[in-house]
């Protein structure tokens, strides 16, 4: 499996930025998210973020938690999340794994941290999980091998900035606003500057940049400062504000290469 | 034990923060501007003088006589009834509410379940001249409608919470969510001891008044220390407000009593420390009620203010290290001890608190045999009825044709 690193470093070589984009596992049922994983990927997703749902989604905005109580009424269960991230990785496409903590705490840090790894991911963005209190997930990662996300934001002091980079591993997910997720009409004015500040902490640190992105319009402005655009809200409503499970996928397609159009034409 | 939490707010295992990245700094803000506030004379003397001279404090501490004659133990009853807005949860949003001023912040947002936090943060932030907002579960909005109403007339904007369970646990992920996005400006009146650091150890703070004023009251009016303390524990605020001051005296037993709504075998209860887990909720580690996916599940207690899934970090710390002992009391053993209060002492309380009562009554017999003589309960009385004069006279079929009504009967 190529590391997530480097297929940041490959597009930073051609110029362009990778697109990450977000579906939750079971949404609305284990095959249909296995097939718009997949339907993402062929249109154009260089990463797919699956997110394991979860009751309290707080960093998130209405879309995702939506669907993610749809999944959870649909009785998909961790699992099940393994089993989705295993069926795309073996289509060859790169998946990382988006969580809150409280479900991985539950399945056990050691045993998750393994079977994510076996499964296929390239490891975890954790959105409620600070360094300052993941000593498990650091050693279990290491043991595994898995990357580690953790999430800075136009708050984050320097000092923070400095410490959160150097417990990342793979890619940091720099949130482009105070705020949760969820398409916005307008790019934040804050994120460049956050990920001119994360450059200067640490050149080499890939830099994906999420919150407020559903076009390929705002994905060209992101790649043109950012070496990742995360995509989740934009992408879950083709599915869950479509009809039929057919133009969920047409949309899903649709906008998926539109948004690769994007990360490929970065307005620098 | 008393000078936990340790400076990243851990408890033992629990606490600490487990929250996006985004609140971070305004979590450290906060702690920066409470551990100044803590040694600053102006802001003591603001919140002192304020909980005299407006909440009505210090609350009295009564020996309820008919009340002990019929559960077989000495009851004194701590009355945080008696305070403005009629609970504890006014010593709280009064030292928040300072904090946000002392911070430049113009805006408070709250969650509340059956509104008693709503109406107190609402009533602070008009006292002080603060925008108030404040998330409830749908579900709440309607059967606490006259809370509701309450709240506006106080000038706060209540905002119904349509995610989830549509409940105090929704309400809570909506007043985190506007926090996320606007911490710049707002202060999150937090209305429990639980959240991220440093919200346990500083509400802990606020409301530990009515544990030193307990204190002294027992050795003024007893010449002695109580043989233990009895308070109710939904997120665990007015129990560890008692608690505090006591838990260096080992000699007296601290007894937390949980919500067992039908029974905690059924599964519908909201005893989170007595039929929960570890894990991680809101922001800290702590005791949970939740499935073996680690996915929250829903609470169900007849008490609204009890209603919820989690508990505070410091609560677990106690029951772990065995310095309290938590206990479920059905919703039947709370509607029980509330009849009886009302009946002995003319005290209409609030169903939260009534659980307390239930516990001090089943606490009675077992303290007494184990003592060989008759035990002295603190119990903490922390609202009144008033909210819940519905709920309980459906609960006892008393607001229907009063012709139908059988004296004595339900008692």
């Amino acid at each position: 499996m190529t590391s997530i690193a480097e297929t940041f470093g490959k597009a930073r070589a051609e110029g362009r930025a990778l697109l990450v984009g977000c579906m939750p596992a079971g949404f609305p049922t284990v095959d249909d998210s296995i097939a718009s994983m997949v339907a993402m990927a062929e249109a154009g997703c260089d990463v797919i973020e699956v997110e394991l749902p979860y009751s309290d989604p707080v960093m998130d905005g209405p879309v995702i938690q939506k669907a993610s109580d749809i999944a959870l009424a649909n009785g998909v269960r961790t699992r099940d999340t393994l089993r989705v991230i295993e069926a795309v990785a073996a289509t060859g496409a790169q998946v990382v794994l988006m969580t809150y903590w409280n479900p991985i705490e539950r399945y056990g840090v050691d045993a998750f941290a393994r079977d994510l790894a076996a499964a296929g991911a390239t490891g975890m963005i954790t959105p409620d999980l600070i360094p300052d209190e993941a000593a498990e997930w650091l050693a279990a990662s290491d043991r595994y091998g898995n990357d580690r996300t953790f999430l800075v934001s136009p708050s984050s002091t320097d000092a923070r900035l400095a410490m959160t980079l150097e417990h990342c591993r793979g890619f940091v997910y720099a949130t482009a606003l105070m705020g949760v997720t969820g398409a916005r009409s307008q790019v934040s004015q804050q994120a460049p500057e956050l990920v001119a500040r994360i450059r200067a902490a640490d050149p080499e640190m890939a830099v994906g940049v999420g919150l407020g992105v559903g076009t390929g319009a705002q994905a060209a402005e992101v790649a043109g400062f950012a070496d990742g655009v995360i995509v989740g809200s934009a992408l879950i409503r083709c599915v869950l504000e479509a009809p039929d499970t057919a133009t969920g996928q047409q949309r899903l397609r649709a906008l998926s290469a539109e948004l690769a159009q994007g990360v490929r034409n970065p307005r620098r | 034990m008393s000078e936990l939490p340790d400076l990243a707010g851990h408890f033992g295992r629990y606490g600490g923060r487990f929250v996006p990245e985004a609140l971070v700094k305004a979590l450290d803000e906060l702690d920066a501007a409470y551990r100044e506030a803590r040694t600053d004379p102006e802001f003591q003397g603001r919140f002192t003088g304020l909980l005299r001279d407006y909440a009505g404090t210090p609350s009295l501490l009564y020996r309820a006589e008919r009340l002990s004659a019929a559960v077989g133990a000495e009851i004194l009853l701590k009355r945080e009834d008696l305070n403005h807005t009629g609970a504890h949860k006014v010593r709280n949003v009064l030292g928040q509410a300072l904090l946000a001023q002392k911070m430049g912040k113009k805006r408070v947002i709250a969650e509340t379940g059956a509104g008693q936090h709503g109406v107190a943060s609402a009533t602070a932030a008009a006292l002080l001249d603060l925008d108030c907002v404040v998330y409830m579960g749908q579900v709440d909005t309607e059967r606490q409608a006259l809370n509701v109403a309450r709240m506006r007339m106080l000038g706060a904007t209540v905002v119904p919470v349509t995610t989830g369970s549509r409940t105090l646990k929704d309400a809570l992920n909506e007043a985190l969510r506007d926090w996320v996005s606007t911490v710049e400006t707002t202060h999150y009146l937090l209305g429990t001891a639980a959240g991220p650091h440093p919200f346990p150890e500083l509400v802990r703070d606020f409301v530990g008044g009515i544990g030193t004023e307990a204190r002294a009251q027992c050795l003024e009016q007893l010449g002695r220390l109580p043989d233990a303390v009895a308070a109710c524990v939904g997120g665990g605020s007015n129990a560890i407000g008692i608690f505090h001051a006591f838990v260096p005296d080992t000699d007296v037993r601290l007894y937390g009593f949980e919500a067992g709504g039908d029974g905690v075998e059924t599964g519908r209860h909201a005893a989170s420390i007595t039929g929960g887990s570890s894990g991680v909720l809101h922001g800290a580690r702590t005791y949970v009620l939740q499935d073996d996916d680690g996915q929250t599940l829903e609470s169900h207690s007849i008490s609204a203010g009890l209603d919820y899934p989690g508990v505070g970090p410091e609560h677990a710390w106690l029951h772990d290290t065995g310095r309290a002992t938590y206990e479920p009391v059905t919703d039947a053993e709370a509607m029980a001890a509330f009849q009886l209060l009302c009946r002995t002492e003319g005290i209409i309380p609030a169903i939260e608190s009534a659980h307390a009562l239930a516990g001090a009554a089943r606490l009675a017999p077992r303290l007494a045999a184990e003592l060989g003589r008759t035990p002295t309960i603190v119990v903490n009385l922390s609202g009144r009825g008033d909210k819940d004069v519905h709920t309980a006279g459906a609960y006892f079929g008393l607001l229907g044709d009063v012709s139908t009504i059988v004296p004595g009967e339900n008692s």
